[in-house]
């Protein structure tokens, strides 16, 4: 009860101190506004429902590789210290993925709100099935992010090696997730997306329960 | 496993399997006919490298606990030379499409996924190349490659059979075991695969003994290589570089 205890009290930290500064969000909103506007004036329309799709997943992948990996790279070695006296390492990584997961909701629907009204060509037939493919993505990109700017952090040399180590981890995330949409997108039915949400679940599990062991050893300076 | 008998097995089983591989008789299909041969060369690299790259995760599970510098050694010496086999078996992989799909590399996702894995651990090394002091180097990287682990199961096993692909095995296309495998070719793959994997070890033995002189030279005050060292550094050796470092003091 103790590690729930902390772990509400970190996330409440972590929402407190974005709603002062609003830099994160606003920043990466700004960021996703602005490529999906480029996109919008070099594609002028999208034809093929499948570049639709293809186009919407990339810019959520650069969004989310900027906003998640400020989760550790932004905070100072005295930041780090502090909680490290304060809390478990699992509660700060838990607290640390609920916050990013959260942030990365608001973030996607908003992208996927804007994708829709700009490219408004095409809308898929299967809003619910796609929404819930935004948020399993959501749920993926920051439980492998998390874990990897956490290592690029410690690393030292924060930005390049954040994409250089995440990329290949996340690409069979991606490829799934862009499968799951893409079912959504032909409208098919539900049952032939189980298999992929089913995979995306266990490929969460396993990134939150390696994340879980290993961070402690990653925490301990 | 400082004994030679495994080394001359592993070396007697290739030059079997390459002998014996490419004479021996194998049953006709249609497309692959004679290049049904691949299964000798191409398989058992993969093998050898998922072998080598569990050898080097359970170094670097143990690098963590022991924080010793030989387990890190161990655990990058061994995905070194578990890409070359991954590097190896994607070349005989792209060779055999060429005459079977009709491309090197046609995107088949069996393709794609294991280029993929082989990133993974392309960016552990580039991982260990960022950082500069020795055991946070030890210590982050370790915990990458687990980190990497599932991961490259799940690219290389897992995700292949969810899509259409041509590899046999996969996309209901039948695998080695089914008709292609017959008792001749059994004779020939299974030696293949242990004969790779025993070579596969002992090039990874080599690189650890090489690496691991050369930190000895490179410290001083060897402090906990003090071990390996004993075991290979001749006495002759030995008293020079105690000389050396009376020296040095």
């Amino acid at each position: 009860m103790q590690l729930a205890k902390e772990v509400k009290y970190l996330i409440h930290k972590e929402v407190l101190l974005e709603w002062r500064s609003k830099y994160t969000i606003n920043g990466v909103l700004l960021y996703v506004v602005s490529t999906i506007f480029t996109c919008y004036l070099s594609f002028v329309s999208l034809g093929d429902k499948l570049t639709w799709n293809a186009l919407f997943w990339i810019i959520m992948l650069f969004a989310s590789i900027n906003g998640v990996s400020k989760s550790f790279l932004q905070e100072t070695k005295g930041q780090q210290l502090y909680s490290y006296i304060l809390a478990s390492p699992a509660a700060v990584l838990i607290s640390k993925t609920v916050y990013n997961t959260l942030l990365m909701l608001v973030l996607t629907t908003i992208a996927l709100g804007f994708y829709t009204l700009v490219f408004d060509s095409f809308t898929p037939p299967d809003l619910v099935m796609y929404y819930i493919a935004v948020v399993l993505g959501s749920l993926s990109f920051s439980t492998v992010f998390t874990m990897v700017s956490a290592i690029a952090s410690k690393a030292g040399n924060g930005g390049m090696l954040m994409a250089i180590l995440s990329f290949p981890i996340i690409i069979p995330v991606l490829i799934l997730l862009i499968k799951l949409a893409k079912n959504a997108v032909d409208g098919l039915p539900w049952e032939n997306s189980y298999d992929e949400i089913a995979m995306l679940l266990v490929v969460n599990v396993l990134m939150v329960a390696t994340s879980l062991l290993l961070f402690p050893y990653l925490w301990r300076d | 496993m400082n004994k030679t008998w495994w080394k001359i097995l592993g070396s007697v089983l290739v030059i079997y399997t390459a002998i014996a591989g490419l004479l021996l008789g194998v049953p006709h299909l249609a497309i692959l006919n004679e290049t049904i041969r691949n299964l000798y060369f191409h398989v058992p690299m993969w093998f050898a490298m998922i072998v080598l790259f569990s050898i080097s995760v359970f170094y670097s599970v143990k690098s963590l606990s022991s924080k010793s510098e030989i387990d890190d050694i161990k655990a990058v010496e061994s995905v070194n030379a578990g890409i070359v086999f991954g590097v190896l078996g994607l070349v005989t992989g792209a060779i055999w499409a060429k005459y079977t799909w009709g491309q090197f590399w046609s995107f088949d996702p069996k393709q794609n996924f294991a280029a993929i894995s082989i990133l993974l651990y392309f960016a552990y090394l580039i991982l260990r190349n960022a950082i500069d002091e020795e055991q946070k180097r030890a210590k982050i990287s370790a915990i990458y490659n687990i980190f990497a682990f599932p991961m490259m199961v799940v690219l290389l096993f897992v995700l292949p059979r969810l899509k259409d692909s041509l590899h046999p095995g996969n996309g209901g296309n039948p695998g080695f075991n089914s008709y292609d495998l017959d008792s001749r070719m059994r004779m020939v793959f299974y030696p293949a695969c242990l004969g790779w994997i025993l070579i596969g070890y002992w090039v990874y033995t080599i690189r650890f003994r090489l690496r691991s002189i050369e930190t000895i030279t490179n410290t001083p005050d060897y402090g906990e290589m003090k071990g390996v060292r004993d075991s290979f550094v001749t006495s002759e050796n030995q008293s020079t570089t105690n000389e050396n470092k009376q020296q040095h003091n």
